[in-house]
């Protein structure tokens, strides 16, 4: 299944011009600061986090702004853009741009998180939330143990495992980096037993740092998965509704240890990603260094040209990715691969009854009924759907990808999780209000007397 | 067999049966639960269709909140319709105020020949999962999906699919303007409108924001934001906003001069005699077949 | 450049399907078919095609006529539903009964609940039993392989047992090398419980069904049984016999298992085939009839919505209480 793993990074040239979305990440867009017509150098700031939960946007080229105005997403809706005329190559001088490994780390904790956050560093491995807010580590609570995600538990997909056998040095760099600043002392990197030769390499040179482990997984999707990666490692689950940090744990993706090392030792912002781009038809699967904001018809194109037997181009792997409407839509932080489909693997097919096999409920990681939620899901249900735990549903599409009746499960769950999310969060915000409105009013009372 | 074999037997229901009669009759005193004896006179006036229309979870919950209210005005069942209010209000002796009678309104007009549908979307046929994913399969990310979300919440089968055009279209005589439709589309399609008189009444049949060329090249009858109708309009009826006019049904006469004047056939004029002088073939253009014969 | 599709995730399908599932079980019922055949002959073939035909037909006429839905024979279902009545049945049944069941478990059992997938009892059970209840006298005929008509080695031991016999004066019920291999009287398929193991391993090997309910059956009755004849020896039987005898392998291997009427999870699946054990255990030594199998699974059947209901998967995270 893995096409690309034996392909080096190649690096993809430059553009002639990029679009920038200035929403890349979970949580608020970020806010342009440059202006039509403004010149800019690679590595300069364009965008501004616009709030906690955001990440701030580099220019990935050096040219002029052409334009800031809506462009077509991968999903197909129009959302804003900073597009760049691409002149030249120059970069920002703060930016080192050797090859030499940085070793020491000068930085102290509170520097390197801010350090993160302005380079813009978000999860690399397809969530994109910001890596700074998951480094802040909340009051009360304690990181006892980082886990460096290098599952890559996609099929198809390579970017991590390259990264892995040819930059181990500069992860585990990265890997100091995180532990320093989070004050942990150890540290696991969690590899699935498929990738042999990085298990090997980054064990190799794990012996020269104290504290990290590399740990071999089992190859089983979602091996990859957040709660079930922390399981894996440290034999702790993750109860329903908490986070990581509720258990002691922090995980990054190897790719964003690897940004994180190029931010903090080199100075360098999060203006290029390694993408997988792989799938049957092609015939050139490769790993591509591109710069964010390159068209993803480009690196089709790099890797072969496109085949007349695709039907489907799917952004990220054939699990979890999502397919791009539009070829002209640009590489963003998050894109971890590109997988093209043949046209006879590009149909789902045909569904016919459920018949309560219960294969769903057998291979669902989370413990859940996908066969019970999406029927919920579909007779609109919503708080049943609640009570039948969806929201934590992780949408690997293992009940989909195993229905022997190839009902779209996932689908309805999906569905039904947007809405009980919906509903949540409009509850919590009637909460907030209401808290506030009693809090105002307890306020007001002694003035008025 | 011994006669007082029977007796006994007899005694004994009688007696059983004498103690559960009394239990049942203090339990229920117990839990007793007092209900306007008018909810039941109200709800059996209402249709019955548990629609959902008024706002209420069904006809029941509607029937509470008229018993409860004090003023009925704001409360309407689309359904019955004026008449159902009224007799509700004569039972209840309260105040009804007349609402004009509404229709649902497909105010989409991207039908396959003028909306190129460049991608194939192949999950579950459903309008809500695919506005969740992606934003259509057609160039335009606010038209109708095509999926019939609003076929499937219609109790009234008064909405269905054509398959020539992709879209809905609304039966004027079946629709009851209860407004599952409107709020099971995801992408806010279908508006209630004022159903107008003779049933004729003029719309702006696209709700694309895009800028006038983006929405062009993506549907070749989306409204472009032009403002040529709202010049035209004397009645101040027509705003643009956002790169698309709305025509308010409270102000418009039904002149028609907005629609004559509309480079896209974005508005539509429904159940109106064919003017004399106007080109025919501009009128029905996209018209949904339905409404043309109504 | 064709249209690009889109859709949302997973983009990659397992091959398995719910006709390799049920061809699959089908397969698995072959060496029992194969030592049906040896032992009764044509007779049992007649049985077994009448009863597979009458279903598929059966389905593929309520569904164009009555549903007026597509049809759906070609998904297996129903011959599955056919082979698996077919095997409840003695082999001297008359044919027009074979027919009269089959309608039963496919129109009735089946499609009035809406089809696949949707009902509440196994249908070839269901047509077994009616056929039991309506037309006893034949569906106890049980033909030896000697040709001659005799009852079933748990007939044998129900009629012994109720002329005051004990279990050891009773000599004439078949020893369990002759249960394991099939050369005793009985249905189509619950003759050689070696065929039925075998097709067992197939099933486990081709991942249709997982061990829980076989496994939990078979404990099960051997345990409960086990008990009542370590209380009195003399008027129980030994629990191999009871296991290795009538539809017990058949019915917990080919009939629990089926998907539709079966829990979801591997605690309600245990619980379930617990269920149904003891429930055999008690109509074969307390009830009227010498075998209990097909009522048992029946009650079980109906029981699994709340087992379902109460029978969740362990959540991820959970902790335990």
């Amino acid at each position: 299944m893995k096409l690309s793993a034996g392909s080096s990074i190649r690096e993809l040239p430059v553009p002639a011009e990029v679009k920038v979305p200035v929403g890349q990440h979970i949580g608020a867009p970020a806010v342009p600061v440059v202006k039509v017509g403004d010149a800019v150098k690679v590595g300069q700031l364009i965008a501004e986090a616009g709030g906690f939960v955001s990440a701030n946007i580099h220019s990935p080229v050096s040219g002029k702004v052409k334009k800031i105005e809506d462009f077509v997403d991968a999903n197909g809706y129009r959302k804003p853009c900073i597009t760049i005329t691409v002149e030249g190559d120059e970069w920002d001088e703060s930016i080192d741009r050797t090859t030499a490994i940085r070793r020491e780390i000068t930085l102290e904790p509170a520097e390197i998180i801010n350090r993160v956050k302005q380079m813009g560093i978000v999860g690399m491995g397809g969530a994109t939330f910001p890596a700074h807010v998951k480094l802040s580590v909340p009051p009360g609570k304690k990181c006892e143990a980082l886990i460096i995600n290098g599952v890559e538990c996609e099929p198809y997909l390579t970017s991590d495992h390259r990264l892995m056998l040819e930059h181990g040095d500069e992860i585990l760099i990265g890997v100091k980096i995180l532990m320093k600043a989070l004050g942990v002392s150890k540290a696991y990197i969690g590899i699935e037993n498929n990738k042999k030769d990085a298990i090997e390499n980054l064990t190799r040179l794990a012996s020269g740092f104290e504290g990290i482990t590399v740990q071999p997984l089992k190859m089983r999707y979602p091996q990859g998965g957040e709660k079930q990666l922390i399981d894996a490692c440290i034999g702790r689950q993750v109860p329903s509704g908490k986070l990581p940090i509720d258990v002691g744990a922090v995980v990054q993706n190897v790719g964003t240890v690897f940004a994180i090392y190029e931010a903090v030792q080199k100075n360098k912002p999060l203006i290029e990603r390694i993408v997988c781009v792989t799938g049957k038809p092609l015939r050139e699967p490769s790993n591509l260094l591109v710069r964010i904001g390159t068209p993803v018809k480009n690196l089709i194109e790099a890797a072969g040209g496109m085949p007349d037997d695709c039907g489907k181009v799917i952004g990220g792997g054939p699990m979890m990715g999502r397919p791009y409407s539009n070829l002209d839509v640009p590489v963003v932080k998050g894109t971890s691969g590109v997988t093209l489909m043949n046209k006879a693997d590009s149909k789902r097919p045909e569904p016919s009854a459920c018949i309560r096999c219960a294969k769903c409920v057998s291979v669902c990681p989370m413990g859940l009924e996908p066969f019970l939620m999406s029927k919920l899901a579909m007779l609109g249900r919503y708080d049943d759907l609640r009570d039948a735990n969806v929201m934590d549903c992780i949408e690997c599409g293992c009940c989909s990808f195993t229905c022997p009746s190839n009902r779209p499960l996932l689908d309805f769950v999906r569905l039904g999780k947007g809405k009980v999310g919906a509903q949540l969060r409009a509850e919590a915000a009637a909460k907030k209000a209401a808290a506030e409105a009693a809090k105002k009013a307890a306020d007001e009372k002694p003035e008025a007397k | 067999m011994d006669v007082s074999f029977i007796l006994i037997t007899v005694a004994a229901l009688a007696v059983t049966g004498c103690i559960a009669a009394v239990i049942l009759y203090f339990v229920s005193q117990k839990f007793k639960v007092y209900e306007d004896p008018r909810v039941g006179q109200v709800e059996s006036a209402l249709p019955g269709a548990n629609c959902g229309g008024c706002g209420f979870p069904g006809c029941h919950g509607m029937a509470c909140a008229l018993v409860k209210a004090d003023d009925i005005s704001s409360l309407f069942c689309p359904v019955g319709g004026a008449d159902t209010m009224g007799k509700i209000a004569t039972i209840l002796g309260k105040e009804v105020v007349a609402s004009a009678p509404k229709v649902a309104v497909v105010r989409c007009n991207g039908s396959c020949d003028a909306r190129a549908r460049n991608l194939e979307y192949d999950g579950a046929k459903k309008c809500a999962i695919l506005a969740a994913n992606f934003a259509g399969e057609t160039g335009c990310s606010y038209g109708c999906l095509g999926c019939g979300d609003c076929v499937d919440a219609c109790q009234f089968g008064a909405i269905k699919i054509n398959e020539a055009t992709g879209l809905p279209e609304v039966d004027d005589d079946k629709c009851v303007a209860c407004g599952a439709c409107a709020k099971a589309c995801p992408k806010g399609v279908i508006e209630l409108r004022n159903k107008g008189p003779k049933n004729r009444r003029i719309f702006v049949s696209c709700i694309n924001k895009d800028k006038g060329a983006v929405a062009m090249k993506a549907c070749k009858n989306a409204c472009i934001g032009c403002g040529k109708c709202a010049k035209e309009c004397q009645f101040g009826a027509i705003t643009v906003e956002n790169n698309v006019a709305y025509i308010d049904f409270m102000k418009c006469k039904m002149c028609r001069k907005c629609v004559a004047v509309c480079p896209t056939h974005a508005i539509h004029e429904l159940n109106f005699p064919p003017r004399p002088a106007a080109k025919p073939a501009e009128e029905s253009a996209g018209q949904p077949k339905a409404d043309a014969q109504a | 450049m064709d249209k690009l599709t889109i859709a949302p995730s997973p983009h990659v399908h397992t091959s398995d399907s719910v006709r390799r599932n049920m061809y699959g079980v089908a397969i698995a019922l072959i060496p029992a078919l194969a030592t049906s055949l040896w032992f009764f002959g044509l007779q049992a073939l007649a049985v077994l095609l009448t009863s597979v035909i009458s279903c598929v037909v059966v389905e593929f006429l309520v569904q164009k006529f009555i549903l007026k839905v597509p049809t759906t024979i070609s998904d297996g279902s129903a011959v599955v539903t056919g082979l698996i009545l077919a095997f409840n049945l003695p082999s001297t049944l008359p044919l027009w009964i074979v027919v009269v069941g089959a309608i039963f478990s496919i129109g009735v059992c089946k499609m009035t609940f809406g089809g696949l997938g949707q009902n509440i009892v196994n249908p070839a059970i269901g047509g077994r039993v009616f056929l039991l209840m309506s037309f006893p006298a034949q569906m106890t005929s049980w033909p030896a392989v000697d040709g001659t008509t005799t009852a079933t080695p748990l007939g044998l031991l129900k009629e012994g047992l109720k002329s005051g016999k004990s279990v050891s004066e009773i000599v004439d019920i078949p020893s369990s090398s002759d249960l394991l291999l099939g050369s005793v009287s009985g249905s189509l398929g619950e003759v050689s419980a070696l065929a039925l193991i075998l097709g067992f391993v197939i099933l486990l090997a081709a991942k249709i069904i997982s061990w829980h309910i076989p496994v939990a059956v078979i404990g099960s009755m051997f345990a409960f049984q086990g008990i009542l004849y370590l209380c009195d020896s003399e008027a129980f039987i030994d629990p191999l016999f009871t296991v290795l005898s009538g539809g017990a392998l058949l019915g917990a291997i080919f009939m629990a298992t089926d998907y539709v009427t079966s829990p979801m999870t591997h605690n309600g699946m245990i619980i379930y085939g617990c269920g149904i054990g003891l429930l055999t255990v008690i109509i074969r030594n307390f009830g009227a009839y010498p075998e209990g199998m097909s009522f048992a699974i029946l009650i079980m059947n109906i029981v699994t919505p709340l087992i379902n209901r109460y029978c969740k998967p362990k959540r991820f995270g959970e902790i335990a209480k």
